[in-house]
């Protein structure tokens, strides 16, 4: 009798193992491809720029470790410093009006019954076009000569061309293209808030500013910080629209860091300092990245 | 009363005009590509294409590499948004459903992940997809596109709220895990992998930088890739270019128009906002 116990204890372990193995193997083979390509196209470049940033290699990968020479050329490289500049003066120029701009948007669209799915479409559509339509649009919209901005206005200015507009008119089109997004999330942030606490003030007498002031925009803050620092992360990427609208001229004066990266790498072939470069882009949206994360774990979104 | 009533109003007007001064530009394109050419350099402009021209149109698509774009958009962005979506639910599914070890490690990785900017990582993606001689292919376009972790996260997200007895009624009637997934999990939630599958298939024909970086050739460009380069060959021909641009945006802007909810919906729910 003893023994027939132990056996079928035996049996019952062993067959809970098998069945835990079972499921390992399974839980394997289903993330499996996933893992396989997120580590190599993902985890291993992110490792590999951080290496490749101590070298002086070419583009094909071939070079040699070079300390930090790389980051001493960056402190002392003019035009790092001025691509870096320009970044943050388009950051300056697209972040907070761009937010500002989507609250109002969205402020507009809410309060609509009939036409609301049309307005909120006609703000939100330029977002969903790729960024070199958006570009072409815009270039013909602010052509010098027969541009309709400039035929209405009775101008003659080169807008990208231009070393006091271009930035500003980059920033312009950018706007343009993205408010759509942030005002989404601002109009889901105003539909949770309960209309009862909008009719009570209205009740007790208080004035449509009153209740925007002292109502609507503290309930609406964390949804601000997360549409800024959302926008912060996409406008420090900021490429395209600069290298198809101004080159990053004229004369430097509108060039970005990741165009900076992309001349050192792809034109010059110069992969060890263009990673440096990188470097520093990297590092300012992980800031970022961690700072999003924390404002959305403190408001007990996963 | 009467006061508010005016100021609604007036409220709602400004909005139309906000509206109508938002989709100018878009109006402005499709206008002047309908315009034949020589009536698009009109001083003061003409407010409406008369006669209506689709010349523009033709030209592009008889003389142009576009046709050529267009498949190789369509082509790679099906492929990205299937296979996104599939290794997105196959791993959502294991971290949601099943215990294995290193499951935590695994999940806080891929948080990790959204940190990291795919942008500065482009010069050793470059290297590795060249060492894989994938530079002006198919494959090098496609392959770093297929890692989107939100994706899983949020699968995750909506595979934890099915209801624990379907999985075991499931696992009783001796169904293995894919099974499980593919019979119980993914049609249960058919309205996000939609959602998903839309946007996922929006970014992948808008992608810019990386398409831009790998087809190093006229006939690998996607058309948001090859569209920069005909400005350069038609010059001052802007009928024809703004078909040029009509064309590349159509397809995602219908996608919008067709799917609007969805295409929100989805759009929030990355955001972290819902679900």
């Amino acid at each position: 009798v003893m023994t027939s116990t132990v056996n079928s204890q035996a049996a019952v372990s062993w067959s809970k193992r098998k069945r835990r193995l079972a499921a390992w193997v399974n839980a394997l083979l289903l993330i499996a491809p996933f893992t396989i390509v997120y580590l190599l196209f993902f985890i291993y470049p992110a490792a590999k720029v951080v290496q490749l940033s101590f070298t002086n290699a070419d583009i094909s990968g071939i070079g040699e470790f070079v300390g930090t020479a790389n980051y001493q050329r960056l402190l002392a490289d003019p035009l790092f410093w001025r691509s870096l500049k320009n970044t943050g003066y388009f950051v300056l120029l697209t972040v907070v009006p761009c937010t500002a701009l989507a609250l109002l948007f969205a402020l507009m669209v809410v309060r609509l019954d009939r036409l609301k799915g049309f307005v909120m479409a006609a703000f939100f559509l330029p977002y969903i076009l790729p960024v070199s339509v958006v570009t072409l649009i815009w270039q013909w919209l602010l052509e010098p000569r027969f541009g309709v901005v400039n035929q209405l206005f009775g101008l003659r200015l080169a807008w990208f061309q231009d070393p006091v507009w271009a930035m500003p008119a980059v920033a312009l089109v950018t706007i343009w293209w993205v408010v759509g997004f942030s005002m989404l999330l601002f109009i889901a942030g105003l539909q949770s808030i309960p209309n009862e606490y909008r009719e009570a003030a209205a009740i007790d007498g208080a004035t449509g500013l009153q209740i925007f002031l002292n109502i609507t925009w503290p309930l609406l803050w964390p949804i601000t910080t997360l549409v800024l620092t959302l926008q912060l992360i996409a406008q420090l990427k900021i490429f395209a629209q600069v290298y198809i609208l101004t080159g990053g001229g004229p004369f430097n004066s509108t060039i970005v860091v990741l165009q900076y990266m992309y001349r050192t790498a792809f034109q010059q072939f110069n992969a060890g300092y263009a990673s440096t470069i990188s470097m520093v882009l990297f590092v300012i949206i992980m800031v970022a990245s961690l700072l999003q994360f924390y404002m959305l774990r403190s408001r007990g979104v996963r | 009363m009467r006061r508010l009533k005016v100021l609604g109003v007036i409220g709602t007007l400004g909005t139309m005009l906000m509206a109508a001064l938002w989709l100018f530009p878009l109006y402005w394109a499709v206008s002047t590509s309908l315009k034949r050419e020589m009536n698009t350099l009109a001083v003061p402009p003409s407010w409406f294409p008369n006669p209506i021209s689709f010349q523009g149109y033709a030209e592009v698509l008889r003389a142009s590499a576009l046709p050529r774009w267009y498949f190789n958009s369509v082509f790679t962005a099906v492929i990205i948004t299937l296979a996104v979506l599939l290794l997105g639910v196959l791993c959502a599914y294991a971290i949601s459903q099943i215990d294995f070890p290193g499951k935590t490690v695994l999940f806080w990785a891929l948080l990790a992940g959204f940190m990291l900017p795919f942008d500065a990582m482009i010069v050793p993606l470059f290297m590795l997809i060249n060492d894989l001689g994938q530079v002006n292919t198919f494959g090098g376009i496609i392959l770093p596109q297929l890692v989107v972790p939100v994706v899983i996260v949020i699968f995750k997200q909506f595979f934890d709220q099915v209801p624990r007895e379907l999985r075991d009624a499931a696992v009783i009637d001796g169904a293995g895990e894919f099974r499980i997934l593919f019979s119980v999990y993914l049609p249960i939630n058919w309205g996000i992998t939609w959602a998903l599958a839309i946007v996922t298939f929006i970014g992948a024909w808008n992608n810019f930088f990386w398409p831009f970086i790998v087809a190093t050739s006229t006939e690998m460009m996607t058309i948001p890739v090859g569209i920069t380069q005909v400005k350069e060959v038609y010059g001052i021909a802007y009928a024809r270019t703004m078909a040029v641009a009509v064309l590349a945006g159509l397809p995602v802007a219908l996608a919008y128009i067709a799917f609007q909810r969805k295409v929100t919906d989805a759009i929030m729910v990355t955001a972290g906002l819902k679900g």
